[in-house]
């Protein structure tokens, strides 16, 4: 295939990945303010900011802050590139110019999905309609991987998709931890107060983990157990630990189909291993946050090397 | 606007409210039909296209705003008898433009016999000094042509224009047939109607008859696209994606070893055939439009060194020109030996003196038509435009009168359409397409039909709001 069609199909779903994983820390600062009152939730908002990039530029336009102002320019502001709307628009630009490589079932999704939000989002925001515009959020985005686990042939196309796919949530649930990692670490004055226990299950509800982490421990809540959760649990679908795996195995594909590795094999193999090898007490030793940012910069170079191995641009 | 119905063909019904026999099997399906369904189905149509994204970017307007081209219900029916003729007289066309082509790029004995003035190729912009002497891979220059035909009479079609340069619509025509069984499956059992579905594969076929020699092995084909902005984007996918065809941007390839080659995942690898849909001014910077970069820089020169095929083959565009068409009749009876059996529309070159007196005196009686343009930009249509309008165009047209054709405003033929009133005739016209290789000369039966939507209006371009329908050939 083309370098310039695996650049667009790996960032064809890079997008969509970050527009589903934007909905589910918006639907967490949502359900903050619902539960904990509008205080507690400005915190969240602006640590959702934080998490994906933005807060400087939304204080940079000067909007007043609150949940609505916050959720309006990260779902659909024309002005933010990386709105919710302007990912998928992006994502929709990339699949039509792609349109030969993927499938009129994908096309058909992400296509769809444009439409849809695009016409959910023409209005502003609202309270009352947030929950159903986060709804469609996910509810599209997974219409354009079903259609890809249904249809695509297992080519380098849907490897360069799902390589796509797993660097940038591996990225994503790395960045909730980059900014919530004290929530985790040990303090006296916290343990076992109600704050916590919020805390902690907003941390889990933002990559959809609340349910699975309650379901393997009994309903039992502990930081350290919740970082191994989402650090190193290979059966959780948003871990940095799960995500390589799987990119170990689409990496392998692409190999096995071009019938050579590349650097970004070895890069990845190297990484891979490190994190495989790692227990959750060696990482609160090493400091959970360094660990976090080392995993990120990491995590950048193996998109980078994948890039330059496979001639996404001249 | 004028009606102009009444005095025109209707292909459904006849004279005497009868329906035609082409029609007859669609009408009896057609009374059938409860029309609130169709009206309903009408509307999916529209949702479909969307969903689909078979639409098309219209220039000057807001970036990147996509639109719908009208799909209209009614099929357009041609019987099988009408089809032989049409044929026949489309494939003695073709084989004339390309002999024609041939002729111009090396020894012109078409000037020589003085059958055609030198002049017509002289500071003409479609000739291409790069391709004298040259023969393209098996001697195709046309590999995919557009005959635009209209009717205006039972037994009466007549050419309007050749487009020999990068015919676009073959999409419209595969999805509108898509559409029609998707929407009528019952239709097609009850009606004989030939398939145009394997056109796909037959330009594949046909393109890849034309390897260059360089060709080792199986041709690799490649549609080269201007890009996702360019108005017919859609149609350049589409008909990679059918082909299994890759869709590439001229920043894909470059010059490799004497090939042109495409940058893929695993390095360069080189093409054979190049389904361009970039025009020939912007194919190299190095041979024309210095700024393009929507070429590949060198690629003239490879494809002179016979390693690589450029479908259309650069230059064919001269057979475009509104000049040359007025001169076909003399250039199909010059390279085939036989008369016509396709006339043209009767045309005045106003680069003569007499013909432009007449033009000049019954201007609101006539079309009037730039010689190098396109997609009904830049022309008169003398019968429906104001004083005003007749008075600007009669100082261009006395300023370079060179540069105009003048033809009939003919009363093309009717199709109904499916109005929000029922049936209402409206104007039609037809380009079938046409496929070139050594192997010889195929025509897709049909072809797409373009519909003036307004009432009277004779624009069909879907650019100026024309829409299309299914055309139909039937079987024997």
């Amino acid at each position: 295939m083309l370098g310039r069609s695996a650049n667009g199909i790996f960032w064809m779903f890079r997008y969509l990945e970050r527009a589903e994983n934007t909905a589910r820390l918006l639907e967490a600062g949502f359900r903050m303010a619902l539960t904990r009152g509008v205080g507690a939730a400005d915190d969240e908002w602006h640590s959702v900011l934080v998490t994906i990039g933005q807060a400087d530029d939304f204080a940079q336009r000067g909007y007043d802050f609150s949940g609505t102002a916050v959720t309006n320019f990260i779902l659909r502001d024309r002005h933010n590139p990386g709105s919710v709307l302007n990912m998928v628009e992006q994502a929709r630009t990339n699949a039509r110019a792609v349109r030969t490589a993927i499938t009129r079932e994908v096309w058909e999704a992400t296509n769809e999905s444009w439409m849809v939000l695009k016409e959910l989002l023409a209005r502003p925001v609202r309270e009352t309609n947030l929950g159903e515009v986060l709804t469609a959020i996910r509810r599209q985005t997974m219409l354009v991987r079903g259609a890809m686990d249904g249809t695509m042939l297992r080519n380098e196309i849907f490897n360069f998709a799902r390589i796509g796919t797993f660097l940038e949530r591996a990225d994503n649930t790395a960045r909730i931890l980059d900014v919530k990692y004290y929530v985790l670490l040990p303090s006296i004055a916290w343990v076992g107060s109600s704050l916590d226990n919020s805390q902690w299950e907003t941390l889990l509800r933002s990559v959809s983990g609340e349910r699975s982490y309650r379901w393997l421990n009994a309903g039992a809540m502990d930081p350290r157990g919740i970082a191994e959760f989402l650090i190193l649990d290979g059966r959780f679908p948003r871990s940095l630990a799960f995500c390589y795996e799987k990119l170990g195995s689409n990496m392998n594909s692409l190999a096995r189909e071009h019938g050579r590795k590349m650097p970004s094999h070895d890069l990845l193999r190297e990484i891979g291993d490190r994190l495989a090898s790692q227990d959750i007490e060696h990482i609160f030793e090493q400091g959970l946050h360094e660990f976090i940012v080392e995993f990120i910069a990491s995590n950048q170079q193996i998109a980078d090397a994948v890039a330059a191995d496979y001639r996404f641009v001249d | 606007m004028t009606s102009t119905e009444n005095a025109s063909f209707d292909e459904m019904i006849g004279p005497d409210g009868s329906v035609r026999p082409a029609y007859a099997g669609y009408r009896t399906w057609y009374d059938e039909q409860d029309k609130s369904w169709l009206h309903k189905q009408g509307g999916e149509a529209e949702g479909f296209f969307r969903r689909t994204g078979i639409t098309f970017n219209v220039y000057g307007d807001t970036a990147g705003e996509e639109r719908l081209i009208p799909f209209d219900m009614i099929p357009r029916i041609i019987t099988a008898q009408e089809w032989r003729k049409l044929s026949r007289g489309i494939e003695q066309r073709v084989r004339a433009l390309n002999a024609f082509l041939h002729d111009l790029y090396h020894r012109q004995e078409i000037i020589r016999s003085g059958r055609l003035p030198a002049r017509l190729l002289a500071r003409n912009d479609a000739f291409l000094p790069e391709m004298v002497g040259f023969t393209p891979p098996g001697g195709v220059y046309t590999h995919i042509v557009g005959i635009d035909l209209v009717r205006t009479g039972p037994d009466e079609f007549m050419v309007l224009e050749d487009n020999a340069r990068t015919p676009s619509g073959v999409s419209y025509m595969l999805e509108n047939r898509e559409t029609m069984m998707a929407m009528f499956p019952e239709l097609f059992t009850r009606i004989p109607v030939r398939p145009v579905q394997d056109y796909p594969r037959r330009l594949a076929k046909s393109l890849a008859a034309c390897a260059p020699p360089a060709c080792k092995g199986r041709p690799v084909v490649a549609v080269l696209t201007p890009g996702i902005y360019n108005s017919a984007y859609f149609e350049h996918a589409f008909l990679a994606d059918q082909m299994g065809a890759e869709l590439v941007e001229g920043s894909d390839l470059r010059v490799v070893d004497g090939r042109i080659a495409m940058r893929t995942t695993q390095g360069y690898q080189p093409v054979d055939v190049i389904y361009r849909r970039v025009d020939d001014e912007y194919l190299d910077p190095l041979s024309f439009n210095p700024n393009s970069v929507l070429g590949v820089p060198g690629i003239m020169d490879v494809y002179r060194a016979g390693g690589v095929t450029i479908a259309n083959a650069p230059g064919t565009g001269i057979s475009d020109d509104k000049a040359i068409y007025s001169f076909m009749p003399e250039i199909v009876e010059f390279y085939t030996g036989e008369k016509p059996i396709l006339p043209n529309v009767p045309t005045w070159r106003c680069s003569e003196p007499e013909a432009l007196r007449y033009v000049l005196d019954n201007l609101k009686e006539l079309v009037v038509k730039e010689v190098h343009g396109s997609g009904g930009y830049g022309m008169l249509i003398g019968p429906t435009s104001s004083k005003a309008e007749l008075a600007a165009f009669e100082k261009k047209l006395r300023a370079r009168p060179e540069n105009y054709i003048a033809q009939p405003t003919l009363s093309l033929s009717t199709v109904p359409i499916f109005a929000k009133s029922g049936l209402a005739p409206r104007h039609v016209d037809l380009r079938p397409f046409v496929l070139v290789s050594p192997n010889g000369i195929d025509i897709t039966p049909g072809g797409l039909t373009r519909v003036a939507l307004k009432k009277g209006s004779l624009v069909v371009n879907s650019s100026q709001g024309g829409g299309t329908k299914d055309s139909w050939v039937l079987e024997d």
